[in-house]
């Protein structure tokens, strides 16, 4: 197995499938400015998944492309966390699902900019950019949605109850991160999972929310195991290629 | 103090509009003028709003990376135009809220246009191609409204349309360069927008109802059938240069006037789209209708969230 082939999918494949997540609220956002940006981050999502599965096809060099990655692999294929294939749900859940992410995503950046592969650095680099901004949206949003009225609080309290339980996942490590660590190219994960707990705590703490009690952590994505969200996900953004296959567009 | 009378105000008003000089809005203006542009200004805006869902259709099932992203980026755009837009409209001392319930209530309305489906991916080459193209013919004059903020707001509007539309007219180029069943694609996505486009124009000079009294305020710089000229003129040839067929028998160059004339626009279909029976009309009201209501509760969340912080500032 080609290690960095590996790493580079599950990062792209994060950004891929939450980028496609957040793409089907285009036009139906609680207000207009709140579509502006979410429409946005699944812009700069999608981008970073075409940095990333780009360079994902040439480390491969299996005459593959980035478009190829995207749309003709199967579900197993795809390696990204089992978070971001979850259903957008009410506007309470796409913002949990979101701090959840942008939390790990940021921190994860911040050290990924030190890799010492110069093109998975320089995309990381420019990545932090905009995660930094997904992540003060979506912090700001879950103090508002937990600190705001009796509904909202209870609303997005469901919200974590739900999505608590994949959290965990984004800091997966195998043998992939293992052999690229060893090489200065992969980041540790475990040196920042105390500093992401503290932050999401002191947000969830501000938003007035309580983490729920039950620690059972799963989430298999990392080894292409999905939830039942995936396929449907795949079956529409899959839709073109599969019927048309081998045509320019 | 001297009293103005109404007469000399509404002279005042027009010499400037005739000297160019932009109407402000701190300005007197006469009441018939605000009323016009906040119908205008927030048809224009809703239109973009709207204008979201038809392509909006296809970000999901984009062909590719690059598509994808484009269409992303296209679609936002159209709600910054929005908001700007809505921004004018409360320059006029409208309500935004306002006019957004005066389109669900099906009393404001927006570009029959978005009331045609997109059943297949050449309607996003379509739409960027005809409907962003047309808008532009509508849009630029209005760069040179006599009211400085929508005039402004043209400016900048007008700039992302044009990227529009030529997002659009490469989606149709490939299409048609492409194998049968693309061309097959494009053409018929042509067929399905090149009589709508048309319509875009509005009605037939003598038949538009407040054409005149636009173009002397110099809100509106051209008639419509001028503008609908102006857009086949252009449009034909680019079509041809593709080797899409526009769908009109009547279609012919005129030699002597240096324009193509054209075959008659089915009036009746534009009414009935304009009056709600149009294909889509009631789906995209209902989409816009069904924001609003799931998105109440985060709107008073982030209200009383609002209240709560100030309140505990002040104590």
């Amino acid at each position: 197995m080609n290690s960095l082939f590996e790493y580079l999918l599950r990062i792209g494949d994060d950004s891929l499938i939450l980028g496609q997540r957040l793409s089907e609220l285009c036009g139906h956002g609680p207000i207009l400015e709140e579509d502006i940006a979410t429409t946005n981050i699944s812009l700069d999502l999608i981008g970073q998944a075409t940095n990333l599965l780009t360079y994902a096809a040439e480390v491969e060099n299996l005459g593959r492309d980035a478009d190829n990655l995207a749309f003709m692999r199967i579900d197993r294929e795809y390696k990204n966390v089992v978070l971001v294939e979850q259903p957008n749900g009410d506007f309470g859940d796409t913002m949990m699902r979101q701090f959840l992410f942008d939390a790990f995503r940021k921190l994860f950046f911040e050290r990924l900019q030190q890799s010492k592969d110069f093109q998975l650095a320089a995309i990381a680099e420019k990545s932090l950019k905009e995660t930094r901004y997904h992540l003060k949206h979506s912090s700001e949003w879950v103090i508002r949605l937990g600190d705001g009225t009796e509904e909202s609080h209870s609303r997005v309290q469901h919200s974590l109850n739900t999505l608590w339980r994949y959290r965990a996942e984004l800091f997966f490590m195998d043998e992939v991160d293992n052999e690229l660590i060893n090489k200065g190219i992969a980041v540790d994960l475990k040196t920042f999972r105390n500093e992401y707990d503290s932050f999401v705590s002191t947000i969830l703490n501000e938003a007035t929310l309580n983490p729920p009690a039950q620690n059972w952590e799963f989430g298999s994505g990392r080894k292409g195991k999905h939830s039942e969200h995936l396929g449907h996900l795949l079956a529409e953004m899959q839709y073109m290629q599969r019927t048309y296959p081998n045509m320019e567009w | 103090m001297k009293e103005i009378s109404l007469v000399d105000l509404e002279n005042r008003f027009q010499k400037k509009v005739d000297s160019e000089i932009r109407i402000e809005p701190n300005d007197w203006m006469p009441e018939e003028y605000r009323r016009t542009l906040i119908r205008q200004i927030s048809q224009h805006a809703h239109s973009e709003v709207v204008g979201m869902l038809p392509e909006g259709n296809w970000i999901t099932r984009a062909p590719n990376l690059r598509r994808k992203a484009v269409l992303l980026a296209k679609v936002q755009d159209e709600a910054g135009h929005g908001l700007y837009l809505y921004s004018a409209v409360e320059t006029l001392g409208a309500d935004r809220e306002q006019t957004i319930d005066d389109l669900h209530s099906g009393k404001a309305k927006y570009s029959s246009i978005f009331n045609y489906p997109t059943p297949t991916w050449a309607d996003m080459g379509a739409i960027g191609w005809l409907v962003d193209g047309a808008a532009i013919m509508n849009q630029v004059p209005l760069c040179r409204c006599s009211y400085g903020p929508y005039a402004r707001a043209m400016v900048r509007v007008c700039k992302e349309e044009s990227f529009h539309q030529r997002q659009g007219f490469e989606i149709m180029t490939v299409l048609a360069q492409g194998t049968p069943e693309q061309k097959a694609m494009a053409q018929d996505a042509l067929d399905r927008f090149w009589w709508p486009a048309l319509m875009m124009f509005g009605p037939n000079d003598d038949e538009s109802k407040h054409s005149k009294q636009s173009m002397k305020w110099k809100i509106k710089r051209f008639s419509n059938d001028d503008l609908r000229q102006q857009f086949v003129d252009v449009t034909v040839p680019q079509a041809k240069l593709i080797g899409l067929t526009i769908p009109d028998p009547d279609l012919k160059w005129n030699e002597k006037t240096g324009h193509y004339e054209f075959g008659e626009i089915n009036w009746d279909e534009f009414w009935q789209v304009v009056e709600g029976n149009g294909p889509c009309n009631f789906d995209r009201i209902k989409a816009r209708k069904d924001a609003k209501e799931k998105g109440m509760w985060v709107r008073k969340a982030a209200s009383a969230h609002a209240a709560k912080r100030a309140a505990r500032k002040t104590a």
